[in-house]
């Protein structure tokens, strides 16, 4: 058996998810902002961690950066990269998916899942 | 002067161990944003809800009904109309979702690895009896809990430990680093507790209900090296990751067992010195969690001492603290949190035959792990400066034959 880690790493957890604010899609735009904000920390910390080695070892310069051209391979990696990026952004809409399809298969709502539990 | 502020450690401290997954620069980075993300929310965010309450819903509500909010309930159907508290919690629910995914792609890209890892720790032990024919509680499979996408007992693939894995990686994420750098502080404040207050009590056999991957039963095995402990959880997930983990960091005398907590025959009738669950009742069921109850009074012997690790119950608290501590209920998956903390306790651990008389509440605390929160010139010992977790233990003595013909009398 395989497994796609990229879209089961963003799998929906089964149940109702509650939306708070008024709109739906507002919502799923704040989720999809949260995690870019997260992807542009992850970003931040590793060109703070190459700067901060480069400046200690000093074995090239930023003008090198300006300048590199990715070999096949390295341009194949950044490619997937790319692929995974955006899953992770898209989480929300992957997960809205899952939630028609768990409805049409019978999952109880949280309010019927509690009477359910607790009787 | 300016405010010095707290961080909370980096992710690279939390304590590995064999088993533990592999983590490289960018998902310990999005782990480090997480912990920050969830600091940020519970220092800067969380309490503008109380003031939203304070100064705007309640005296509304006061308006139109001449009295305060009376009920959590009530407090929830007035706050979420409120703006900022839906903001709140569109971001606390986002978070525990981001967190998901990030502990998840870190363990399914390895998973293949982490099985192989495992297997070799687990293979032809007989400290791991897992059972496939065991049926599932429909309680753990209802809902995948706390938003975890197949919760405890999913496997992806045959011999799968990526739950437990996801779970072990994670949990110092969401805890901040409070409970340890092995995310064990439950268990060290539970034995902490013993050795201080309980000096001469040596169990020789501990059980543990519910274990997940063993985070608090192995403190609890590593303070009574002697003690033969049985550790059960119905989920093979969690129990393959939390065996391989306790071989991994050298705790030989736990057995985990699949099984399930409500009917345990395979155990005899007074064969336990201490019985132990750790931030397990809240995720059972109101038909369940008598029975295992029932089933911890049968199996401890007389003298025997139970113990349970929970939040403590709502009952005398605010409505407002109430409705905040009732957030997880409605909306992280957690659908018997807040039944189980409404129940009377004291009365259902009474009508398992441990009376009232010998049941006891104490407040424990994680003490700070000082390899991960490194000490300050700052700090003074009594000041933890919240970092450190704090819990209620619900106790219970068995009685003896003698206490109870005392009692009878
Ligand atoms: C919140 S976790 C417990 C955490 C763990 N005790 C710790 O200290 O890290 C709840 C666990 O209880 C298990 N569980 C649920 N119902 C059970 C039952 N009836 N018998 C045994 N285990 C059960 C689940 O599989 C899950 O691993």
């Amino acid at each position: 058996m395989s497994v796609d880690h990229i879209t089961d790493a963003g799998k929906k957890a089964k149940g109702d998810r509650p939306y708070f604010l008024a709109s739906e899609q507002t919502e799923q735009l704040m989720n999809i902002t949260m995690a870019l904000a997260q992807e542009l920390a992850v970003t931040r910390e590793r060109m703070d961690t190459l700067e901060r080695l480069l400046e200690s070892a000093s074995i090239f310069s930023r003008e090198d950066i300006e300048s590199y051209v990715p070999d096949s391979e390295a341009a194949e990696q950044r490619q997937l990269w790319h692929q995974e990026y955006i899953a992770r952004i898209l989480r929300i809409m992957q997960q809205s998916r899952e939630a028609i399809k768990e409805k049409q298969d019978g999952q109880p709502s949280t309010e019927d899942v509690m009477k359910d539990i607790s009787s | 002067m300016s405010m010095q502020r707290k961080a909370p450690p980096t992710w690279d401290k939390v304590g590995k161990h064999a088993l533990f997954p592999e983590a490289k620069h960018d998902e310990i980075a999005r782990f480090n944003f997480l912990a920050n993300l969830n600091m940020h929310l519970s220092s800067d965010v969380i309490p503008g809800v109380k003031e939203a309450y304070d100064g705007r819903a309640r005296p509304q509500f006061f308006a139109q009904h001449g009295r305060d909010p009376e009920t959590r309930h009530e407090v929830r159907a007035l706050m979420s109309e409120d703006p900022y508290y839906q903001w709140w919690s569109a971001l606390r629910r986002s978070t525990m979702e981001m967190r998901q995914q990030a502990g998840r792609s870190l363990v399914l890209r390895q998973m293949d690895k982490l099985n192989k890892v495992a297997a070799s720790f687990n293979e032809g032990q007989d400290t791991l009896q897992l059972n496939d024919d065991l049926p599932l509680p429909n309680y753990v499979t209802i809902v995948d809990t706390h938003c975890m996408p197949g919760s405890y007992h999913t496997a992806e693939v045959d011999g799968d430990v990526s739950a437990g894995a996801n779970y072990d990686s994670g949990i110092f994420v969401t805890t901040v680093g409070q409970l340890g750098s092995m995310t064990d502080g439950g268990g060290r404040a539970i034995s902490d507790w013993l050795k201080r207050d309980h000096g001469d009590f040596k169990p020789q056999r501990i059980l543990d209900i519910g274990c997940t991957i063993g985070h608090n039963i192995v403190p609890l095995a590593q303070a009574f090296p002697d003690a033969e402990v049985i550790a059960v959880d119905v989920s093979a997930p969690v129990l393959r990751y939390g065996h391989a983990r306790a071989k991994a960091l050298g705790v030989n005398n736990i057995t985990f067992i699949q099984a399930n907590g409500e009917s345990l025959s395979d155990l005899a009738n007074e064969s336990f010195d201490l019985i132990t669950t750790s931030m397990f009742l809240h995720e059972l069921s109101t038909q369940s969690m008598p029975k295992i109850l029932s089933e911890i009074a049968r199996l401890l012997k007389p003298g025997g001492l139970s113990v349970h690790l929970e939040q403590p119950q709502y009952a005398g608290r605010p409505v407002f603290e109430q409705f905040m501590r009732d957030w997880d209920t409605w909306n992280n998956n957690e659908p018997f949190w807040g039944t189980m903390h409404d129940v009377d306790l004291e009365a259902m651990i009474g009508n398992t035959g441990l009376p009232e008389s010998h049941q006891f509440t104490v407040a424990v605390a994680a003490k700070v792990d000082e390899s991960i929160f490194p000490k300050t010139e700052h700090d003074s010992d009594s000041e933890d400066f919240g970092r450190a977790a704090a819990w209620n233990v619900f106790g219970a003595w068995k009685p003896t034959q003698s206490t109870k013909q005392e009692s009878a009398a």
